[in-house]
């Protein structure tokens, strides 16, 4: 099962919705991994007829599947960077009408908000599901630097180093959760690392 | 006192522009300078007409940076409840009025990447204040500007020398129209549209671009209404210990008003929901005419808003 019910939490954390179909002259899917399934869930003839699917596999096996629903365009790409100068391509040159819907990991979608943002969609009016990996787009908080795919509490740095707590506290801008050192207080005073819903 | 606050003024200029439509400029009493505002805002001016005060919302078309005077353009409305003959008819150059603190309840969404403004006769005015403000920010924008014909085109001939790549302007009586569906689809990703005119434009537009796919962020309008006749009814006011007899032709709001009783309000068109009032108890039926409350608040009778809103039937109370 793809689907994971995330906590009660914080205003600050983003709260993720199901793919609906909505009407719009065309129609850009970013799935990534599982987040096909919710493609296959919503996709109907008319629908694809006028859809640009853009699938990021990242291990999962989706594609032939996702090319039977005919969609108008169909890409694969091997990472979210090695897609987004496409993304950024099809929003540029998008008409108002055009609906946005991201599915996959928080990180994904995050990132691929802020993507139709930047090209002057409201975040209203984006839709979004998750799927898959439960793992953490994680902002440092001290050194900036962003450390993909956290799936345990705290973590280390890929930048600096330092043992970091996962907040549930989000950035729109970053796209990312935000890390804060866990023994700021007393050097050395880390606990064991688990899963950031166990 | 409810409202924004007040504002002095005195009447400089007085220009006939067509048949039905007359611009007055306004300057401060006392010399000062007027706060600048944002494109789409509106004052409320009062009017003291005989014995009825009446408060009547104009969208400012002056340049919003601009602050030794504000100017608006009145449409004489034959028909109406009597604000615009007033102004038409009363008004003389030099008289002293008082006029609301800009209030915008159409602004810009300055996220857009380009506006794209659609206007059926006097509802140019906001648009007019809006375009100084993009000349100033350099913001991306096209006006499309329905008249019933060339001698009602107010500012039409302004707008298109000055913007001639941007402005496109159609008469009714040479039988053009928008191509809305066409200029709806054709603009690029991160365009807002902005309708102000007659509510069945305002709702062609919406419904228009709401089938198309626009969210419903990107689409913005304004429609003040103004209060409607209807049968006469009694209301109660529990905090006031008042009861109320609403004549025919004034609004709710107003006839609290006239019992000297401070209710909250600021746009007057059933738009801003200042004016919002709890329902204690009604026997009888509402008659709903604001843009405000959702259809579901309206089915359940508990709110009203007074400054367009009615009632008709046994009783009503209301905590104001």
């Amino acid at each position: 099962m793809s689907k994971f019910e995330f906590p009660k939490s914080i205003a600050s954390r983003p709260v993720w919705g199901t793919l609906e179909f909505r009407s719009g002259e065309h129609h850009l899917m970013i799935a990534e991994a599982e987040g096909a399934e919710a493609v296959l869930d919503i996709a109907t003839p008319d629908l694809m007829a006028k859809t640009h699917i853009i699938y990021i596999p990242r291990g999962t096996d989706y594609a032939d599947k996702l090319r039977a629903l005919t969609p108008a365009q169909f890409y694969e790409g091997p990472s979210y960077g090695a897609a987004l100068p496409r993304i950024r391509r099809v929003l540029e040159d998008a008409h108002m009408g055009l609906q946005v819907y991201l599915t996959g990991t928080e990180g994904m979608m995050g990132q691929a908000m802020n993507e139709a943002m930047a090209v002057g969609l409201p975040h209203t009016a984006i839709q979004t599901e998750h799927r898959g990996s439960t793992a953490r787009r994680m902002q440092c908080v001290h050194c900036k630097g962003i450390t993909e795919d956290v799936e345990v509490d705290p973590f280390v740095c890929s930048h600096c180093g330092l043992n970091l707590f996962v907040r549930d506290h989000y950035s729109r801008r970053h796209a990312a959760y935000q890390g804060v050192r866990v023994d700021a207080e007393d050097h050395g005073n880390v606990p064991e690392p688990k899963g950031i819903y166990e | 006192m409810s409202g924004a606050e007040k504002i002095q003024v005195k009447v400089t200029e007085i220009t006939p522009l067509n048949e039905l439509v007359t611009r007055f400029r306004f300057e401060r009493v006392d010399g000062g300078q007027l706060p600048t505002f944002s494109g789409g805002a509106h004052t409320v001016v009062e009017m003291q007409d005989g014995g009825i005060t009446r408060l009547n919302p104009y969208s400012l078309m002056s340049d919003p940076f601009e602050q030794s005077s504000y100017t608006i353009s009145v449409r004489r409305d034959d028909q109406g409840r009597g604000g615009s003959l007033f102004m038409h008819r009363q008004v003389k150059l030099g008289d002293e009025m008082t006029i609301s603190y800009p209030v915008n309840l159409f602004s810009l969404d300055l996220r857009a990447r380009k506006h794209l403004f659609l206007a059926g006769g006097i509802g140019i005015t906001p648009f007019l204040a809006q375009i100084k403000q993009l000349d100033v920010l350099h913001g991306q924008w096209e006006l499309h500007y329905a008249c019933r014909n060339q001698a009602l085109a107010s500012y039409a001939d302004e707008l298109a020398e000055r913007h001639p790549h941007e402005t496109h302007i159609y008469y009714d009586d040479q039988k053009q129209a928008i191509d809305l569906k066409g200029l709806l689809n054709g603009q690029p990703l991160g365009t807002h549209v902005y309708v102000c005119g007659p509510k069945g434009m305002i709702d062609w537009v919406c419904n228009t671009a709401q089938a198309q796919g626009w969210p419903a962020d990107c689409i913005h309008y304004e429609e003040f209404l103004a209060p409607q006749p209807g049968k006469p009814f009694e209301v109660h006011l529990k905090a006031s210990g008042k009861t109320v007899y609403v004549g025919e032709h004034e609004s709710l709001l107003e006839a609290i008003e006239r019992e000297g009783v401070d209710a909250p309000y600021l746009c007057r068109g059933g738009a801003c929901g200042q004016c919002e009032t709890v329902v204690l108890d009604h026997e009888g039926n509402f008659v709903h005419r604001d843009h405000w409350l959702t259809d579901e608040e309206k089915a359940a009778g508990k709110k009203i808003m007074p400054c367009v809103s009615r009632f008709e039937g046994k009783s009503l109370v209301l905590d104001r």
